[in-house]
């Protein structure tokens, strides 16, 4: 390992580039920056272990990187060491603000995509965001060593994108090495060096913030003007806080702390704060002895779009779960939640989240690492509720959706963008119309593929639309979404009655002309979810007093009536023992036993619709009209 | 104190597709375990046995039930079964007025072969007549026709042997209909005992797989309690009265040997794959195998079970070693789940001061009143009985109970 001579705190500008890579998930972004920091020499071949910038076991498991790191990489050129700082971004949809935090710490940015692949959605839309950031962009197709990789297809659909020739294209594979050196002159070369103004006051954007369980909050910058030195106090801009900096530093694959950060630097800082509400991302960080007049643009609030409940399996785990969301939120300043009752599932919280995968990682994070055997509640949307009385309502459960006359109820609606083979045009129009979806413009990105452009009730989308839209396409195509206002829309609340008893956690908000279609479907589901018991069960579905779909679980007559001779006793009695121990997996409603894989089938909502389901949701339409 | 002996023939000349029992349809399975020299080895086992037993304490009395089951028993030559039963009573001895059944294919017995049964000390011969339906008898595979029955019955009731017959309802394919003429079949065979089973459909058999496969209809749990209802209507009105939620029997004939493992008697086994059960009785102190146990206040009794391939079986014969292939030792949790699952099952009932004795508590009077509106036990008094319903449900009838006794 060699040491670099450009040291923290004492680096021109005009030596440093920083980048970030924007990759779509398994498009393979950690293994070119793990080959990055080898070839740079900062990891030796033996330290290096694999996607080395993913720290935590799920994002290693599903490839995905939640968190962004930052990395102060040396790289030499033409006897010229430069200071490379590359920043790893997330790549999913649900981070969109986080991305745009790491583009806004970037010059230039890797357009990675998979040479099997092509260009995802979510990258594209990420790529869009980079140009409007003016990043200036190197476009790379990865493993290229791959028998299935489609390289000359991929190059010219990214060249027709951005606007390059093909042979600027550049190939690599992270898996071989082969490129990446390249790929690292080209950097140098091509992303312009830093701009701030060195001698004015300081100014640093958070573009991330991470909680470790040794340091405390860790907070990622990137310099834009002055300097910060570690002896003078600090000040956070949009908070209007200050603080004494416990640490300041790079990390050069591990923290090193340095006396200073100039103008153009990336690293990180520590202050002592608990909790990374503290520290928030997109923040403007200043030195309290010479503050800027003006902190940095873009800074907001992240702002939960999706709200699910979230109950322990067990209620006796209530406090477990508090204090497992409680050391979550140290990490994930988007997370929020409040206790919640539910008379079926007992004592919960309800969750807002950025995003169904932001909800999904929350809710396995909290059964993988606290152990939490948890029940989630179909996820929904914020609808804000006008009566006829002229009382606001803003509703981000629906067992709180208001009784009596509504006026008007407003929705958020995205913006969606789908990247399909057009061979898939048709299918994902006519989904796109199932859910509500309005066409706006469609356009070729190449010969084979389209980028299709809806405007779509958010509530569609968090429902069932992903998991549809990969099956009708054959997993082929790809979305991204984004916020985009709010409309005003016919919607009802359906309740779902198990034996005439009002479960709060199925009830659904959803529109008028859906509400056939949702109570047939849950009630045909737990008709077939709930075991048969002693007496009958009557499963309804209800817009408010007036029943639109019910179906019965019949009466149990028998249950097992085998033999039970000598040889049979132990078997009859260790069946008996399992009987009990999944007693104890069922959550009683009123007098009805309904087992947990219910509750938990039941609000997964990735039924195919079945012939004689349609025929029930036109049958109940057609009585209503 | 109630002994008994259970003997296992793990014999079928072929084998059924809905039956998954320890048998074999082939007559030499290796290392001396052949059908012709079967009763030898089981008289070897008897030996073995009772230098166990003797080892370990246990006394039993002479023996007051022999069944013997498979299997199909009456696939050995009838001097065989005989010859079993001498040994049994030279090692043990037998009680006077003892139970003696076997278990019989309609194929498998003629005249002499009953007769020479009832020489040898045998008092009741249980017939596997499963349907009286060509077409049912057909799916289950069986290769007797309704006549042939008829016929081996009249042969063992005019040798003096109590004949029970055994019938199957909810075979695929098997209407209401057909299900009543089996019935009635049965009644107008003018014997004292029936024991009626749903067809229970186990994965690994042939008939498994082909309703697996949607090659045949699987059983349907209402079409199987229509079928027990209307069975129990009908022997009830001919005096067949249930005992035991599968067993019927004008008073007087019931089977005393099942009884036994209802009522947690004492019971050796002799064959491939055959259950022993030892009850923890005052006086006794059950150690070694299945009661190793510090606390021995904490065995209730042992369950010990031989090695089911009957090759591997003989193979330990042959070495003079208990076939065995484990023991259980009965934990006071399981020997509360035991007496209330068993006594549950039957006419005489579990009485409470039975519950007392093994769980220290027994049922709120509130909840047996709840038990008896929901229409699953009689009218509660010292013994909590099963009604119909409560026959028909007869697990969440265990599971009420045992949910009402803190244990």
């Amino acid at each position: 390992m060699s040491e670099p001579n450009n040291q923290a705190g004492f680096t021109d500008q005009s030596l440093i580039r920083n980048f970030c890579i924007i990759a779509h998930i398994d498009h393979g972004k950690s293994t070119v920056a793990d080959r990055i920091l080898q070839l740079s020499g900062i990891v030796s071949d033996r330290e290096m272990r694999d996607r080395f910038l993913d720290r935590m076991d799920i994002e290693q498991e599903r490839g995905i990187t939640i968190k962004s790191q930052a990395v102060r990489v040396p790289w030499t050129l033409d006897g010229q060491e430069y200071t490379l700082g590359m920043i790893d971004t997330p790549g999913h949809v649900d981070f969109t603000y986080e991305v745009s935090r790491a583009l806004a710490a970037c010059e230039g940015a890797v357009l990675l995509v998979d040479a099997t692949q092509g260009i995802e959605a979510q990258t594209l839309s990420n790529l869009y965001m980079a140009i409007e950031h003016d990043l200036t962009i190197i476009p790379v197709l990865n493993k290229i060593d791959l028998p299935s990789a489609e390289t000359e297809k991929h190059a010219e659909e990214i060249a027709g994108l951005i606007g390059c020739d093909v042979s600027d294209v550049l190939r690599v594979s992270g898996k071989t090495g082969e490129g990446v050196e390249q790929l690292l002159n080209r950097i140098v070369e091509e992303i312009p060096a830093p701009s701030g103004d060195a001698s004015a006051p300081a100014r640093a954007l958070i573009f991330d913030s991470v909680y470790d369980s040794y340091r405390g909050i860790v907070t990622y910058i990137r310099m834009v003007d002055g300097e910060l030195k570690s002896r003078e106090k600090i000040r956070m801009m949009g908070l209007s806080t200050v603080h004494d900096p416990i640490e300041l530093g790079v990390i050069s694959p591990d923290m090193v702390p340095t006396k200073a950060l100039g103008a153009g630097e990336v690293g990180y800082v520590i202050t002592g704060v608990k909790d990374v509400g503290q520290s928030k991302v997109g923040d403007t960080i200043t030195a309290e002895n010479r503050r800027a007049d003006e902190p940095l643009p873009g800074y907001r609030d992240p702002k939960p779009m999706v709200y699910a409940g979230l109950f322990p399996v067990d209620n006796a785990q209530f406090p477990d779960l508090r204090d497992a969301l409680d050391k979550l939120k140290l990490n994930d300043a988007a997370l929020i939640y409040e206790p919640e009752t539910s008379v079926a599932l007992g004592f919960g919280f309800r969750c807002g989240f950025l995003g169904l995968l932001h909800m999904e990682i929350v809710a396995e994070r909290l059964s993988r690492e606290f152990d939490l055997d948890l029940i989630s509640t179909a996820p929904n949307v914020t609808y804000d509720v006008t009566m006829e009385d002229g009382s606001l309502h803003h509703v981000n459960n629906p067992s709180e959706f208001p009784e009596g006359k509504v006026k008007r109820i407003v929705e958020p609606v995205v913006a969606a963008d789908i990247i399909t083979p057009k061979e898939f045009i048709g299918a994902v129009m006519e989904l796109c119309q199932d859910h509500r979806g309005q066409m706006g413009t469609m356009e070729y990105i190449s010969t084979e593929r389209v980028e299709m452009h809806y405007t779509m009730p958010l509530a569609e989308i968090v429902f069932d639309f992903f998991d549809q839209l990969k099956s009708r396409t054959k997993g082929y195509a790809s979305l991204d979404y984004h916020e985009s206002g709010e409309q005003s829309a016919d919607l009802v609340k359906v309740d779902i009655l198990i034996q005439g008893e009002k479960v709060d956690a199925f009830s659904a908000v959803v529109h008028r002309d859906k509400a056939y279609a949702y109570g047939v479907m849950m009630t045909k589901k737990l008709r077939e979810l709930i075991p048969r018991q002693q007496f009958e069960i009557p499963i309804q579905a209800a817009i408010g007093s007036r029943i639109i779909a019910r179906e019965t679980i019949r009466a149990l007559r028998k249950d097992v009536l085998a033999k039970c001779y000598g040889g049979d006793i132990t078997r009859k009695r260790k069946l008996l023992e399992k009987q009990k121990a999944g007693k104890k997996r069922m959550k009683m409603l009123g007098r009805v036993e309904v087992p947990q894989e219910a509750f938990i089938a039941a609000l997964s909502t990735d039924d195919s619709t079945d012939r004689d389901t349609k025929d029930k949701i036109r049958a109940a339409a057609k009585k209503e009209n | 104190m109630t002994y008994e002996l259970y003997i296992h023939v793990p014999f079928c000349l072929r084998r059924c597709g809905y039956c998954d029992f320890n048998t074999y349809t082939a007559t030499d399975l290796g290392e001396g375990a052949s059908r012709s020299n079967f009763a030898q080895m089981a008289i070897r086992e008897m030996h073995i046995l009772k230098r166990w037993q003797l080892e370990h304490g246990i006394e039993e009395p002479p023996i007051s039930t022999i069944f013997f089951g498979g299997g199909t028993p009456t696939t050995l030559a009838a001097e065989d079964l005989v010859a079993l039963v001498k040994a049994a009573g030279d090692i043990w001895g037998i009680e006077d007025g003892a139970e003696i059944t076997t278990e019989a294919n309609p194929d498998t017995v003629d005249e002499s072969y009953v007769a020479t049964l009832k020489d040898g000390g045998f008092t009741r011969i249980s017939f596997g007549m499963q349907s009286a339906v060509p077409h049912v008898l057909h799916t289950l595979d069986r290769t007797h026709t309704p006549e042939n029955v008829s016929e081996h019955v009249a042969d063992a009731q005019r040798v003096g042997l109590e004949v029970s017959v055994d019938l199957i309802y909810g075979t695929p394919g098997e209407s209401v209909e057909d299900w009543r003429v089996s019935v009635e079949t049965a009644l107008a065979l003018d014997v004292n005992h029936i024991s009626a089973y749903a067809l229970s459909l186990e994965p690994t058999t042939k008939m498994g797989r082909q309703v697996r496969r949607g090659e045949l209809p699987a059983p349907d749990d209402d079409d199987e309690a229509s079928k027990y209802e209307i069975a129990d209507r009908l022997f009830s009105a001919r005096g067949l009265h249930w005992y035991e939620i599968s067993n019927w029997a004008k008073p007087g004939f019931e089977s005393r040997h099942n009884l036994g493992y209802w009522r947690n008697v004492d019971w050796a086994a002799i064959g491939p794959g055959a259950h022993s059960h030892y009850a923890q009785t005052e006086g006794r102190h059950l150690h070694g195998e299945g009661a190793a146990t510090q606390d021995a206040e904490e065995c209730f009794g042992i369950r010990a079970w031989d090695i089911a391939f009957p090759r591997v079986w003989a193979h330990q014969l042959n070495q003079d070693a208990l076939p065995w292939k484990d023991t259980e030792r009965i934990d006071r949790t399981a020997n509360i789940e035991e007496t209330v699952m068993l006594g549950l099952r039957l006419r005489e009932g579990l009485p409470l001061s039975r519950i007392e004795e093994v769980a220290a508590s027994t049922p709120e009077p509130a909840v047996l009143r709840r038990l008896c509106d929901e229409g699953l036990i009689e009218e509660p008094s010292s013994v909590i009985v099963p009604t119909l319903r409560g026959r028909l449900l007869n697990d969440a009838l265990i599971s009420r109970v045992l949910d009402s006794v803190a244990y």
